[in-house]
């Protein structure tokens, strides 16, 4: 029990470090730029104008309002990617400063993750400008979606400290890790219908693909304008925290030695 | 109040160096399946004791690659015993390096509040030293400009000023003090003495054997990672002098 406390209280501690490094990642990524934080908007939404330009042409014959169905799978995906792919390299990255002073490793891996986060909040206010041009119907389930944000926000942090650690003892994860991605991205129903994939396949997807979850939930609420079914939602938050204890466990097993590998 | 502010106890530091390093999975994954994989260890530190009381200024001496840097890295708990024990009593400031957590990206501004929380300071302990810090850098001027475009002095003058603002029970410097000008390095000495006047512990690591001897009043001199001699200033200074010719 003690020893739980004394986390609590180191994490406390340090809190304000997570602030400061999420607020510098923030800053940094917009300073200099004339639109600023208009970009964390202006950027999906452009990505999302040539998807569905390409692929409205392909898939949306039997999806009604296609920007809205591929924006909902796009944002979680890519906030899934880029916040592990960041938090991979946290605790190398960080190597010259790990070296020199005590702190919580965790609080790098932690702190990518969440600047991920803010910026996929942020890109809600792309979702609405998408959702009001298509005229879609804003439903009040919409403003649930904070419930899938922290969900996936705990998956990723989990996924994120399981990759920063293998990354210290081997870097090319970093390419595999890319290749992974992509394949993880096909494998999503982000562009197209679960339903059209064949059964066996949908099998898999619906029951191994954890990102299948959120983005499930998150198209119910948003999409389809209905409370999630309990499967996804009980599954996605399993899911989530058994990816956190996971993370969790072969960072802590390791974080002693990671000083002898940066 | 615990006598003691650094009790180590026959601490043994090792490394694990592959005889050639391996940091990918292919290479580990071939090396593996020929054999090939063969690890050497390194003893760092081997069986090194050291007990420094409240207020005591302890010098850490020594030719390079006697495990100076690496016994300072243990007690700030940057890297873990593989035998022994550290008990630290207190708040440790490491100036191991001035400024290793600046983000050169950052103005000054912003780096005073990313260092200091490094450092393990709260948001508002900083917003309400912050005056002092520039101040003692002398940094007005610059407080928004980039870090990158400061010389390295400047940037040495703020780390030292932000890490010794904690008024640390135990402060940790580690040679960062080659840097800055001679008014600097006055000012720096002053403040170190000041903070021991106030009951600081200070471990210093120098190769300046007449600076060692005007701030330190007790000296442990590691040799390949061993304790060759500890005790009085004076005494181990001379001896080490006395070695090295």
């Amino acid at each position: 029990m003690k020893i739980w406390i004394d986390r609590i209280n180191i994490f406390l501690k340090y809190k304000d470090l997570l602030y400061q490094l999420v607020t510098r990642d923030i800053k940094l990524k917009y300073r200099r730029s004339i639109l600023g934080y208009l970009w964390s908007v202006l950027n999906p939404l452009f990505v999302m104008i040539i998807m569905t330009i390409v692929f409205s042409t392909m898939f949306s014959r039997n999806i009604e309002n296609f920007p809205v169905y591929l924006f909902t799978g796009k944002m979680l995906f890519d906030f899934l990617s880029v916040s592990t792919t960041q938090a991979m390299t946290s605790v190398t990255g960080n190597a010259s400063l790990l070296k020199k002073t005590y702190v919580p490793k965790y609080i790098f891996t932690l702190s990518k993750v969440t600047s991920c986060m803010v910026d996929l909040v942020f890109s809600f206010g792309a979702l609405l400008i998408v959702m009001l041009v298509t005229r879609a119907h804003i439903y009040w389930t919409f403003w649930l979606f904070p419930i899938v944000v922290v969900q996936i926000y705990i998956f990723c942090c989990g996924l994120g400290f399981f990759l920063a650690e293998f990354n210290v003892f081997f870097r090319d994860v970093q390419y595999i890790y890319h290749a992974v991605i992509t394949a993880w991205m096909y494998l999503t129903p982000i562009f197209y219908p679960v339903e059209s994939l064949p059964d066996t396949v949908q099998f898999f997807v619906k029951g191994l693909n954890p990102v299948y979850y959120y983005v499930a939930q998150f198209r119910d609420l948003v999409y389809y304008g209905r409370i999630p079914g309990w499967r996804v939602f009980w599954g996605g938050w399993i899911i989530a925290f058994v990816m956190l204890a996971f993370g969790l466990w072969t960072f802590k097993k390791k974080q002693d030695e990671f000083i002898l590998y940066i | 109040m615990e006598e003691y502010a650094i009790e180590v106890d026959n601490l043994t530091i090792r490394f694990n160096l592959a005889s050639e390093k391996v940091d990918n999975l292919k290479e580990y994954v071939i090396k593996l399946m020929k054999k090939e994989l063969i690890f050497q260890e390194f003893l760092a530190l081997q069986d090194v004791s050291l007990k420094v009381k409240r207020g005591e200024a302890w010098a850490l001496i020594g030719v390079n690659g006697s495990g100076k840097s690496t016994l300072l890295k243990a007690i700030s708990g940057i890297i873990k015993p593989y035998k022994g024990t550290i008990k630290v009593n207190g708040e440790i400031a490491p100036l191991i390096e001035l400024g290793a957590g600046f983000d050169q990206n950052l103005t000054a501004r912003e780096n005073i509040y990313l260092n200091g929380t490094v450092l393990g300071n709260s948001k508002k302990f900083m917003d309400e030293h912050f005056n002092e810090i520039v101040d003692f850098a002398e940094l007005w001027d610059f407080l928004d400009t980039p870090i990158k475009n400061f010389s390295s002095g400047m940037s040495a003058r703020l780390g030292f000023s932000i890490a010794t603002m904690v008024r640390p029970d135990i402060l940790i410097v580690d040679e960062i003090l080659a840097v800055g000008d001679f008014l600097f390095q006055k000012k720096c000495m002053e403040r170190m003495e000041k903070l021991m006047g106030s009951g600081t512990t200070l471990l210093f690591v120098s190769h300046n054997v007449e600076t060692v001897k005007k701030i330190c009043d007790h000296a442990l001199w590691l040799d390949k990672g061993r304790v060759k001699m500890s005790g009085d200033v004076e005494s181990v200074c001379n001896a080490y002098a006395d070695y090295k010719k």
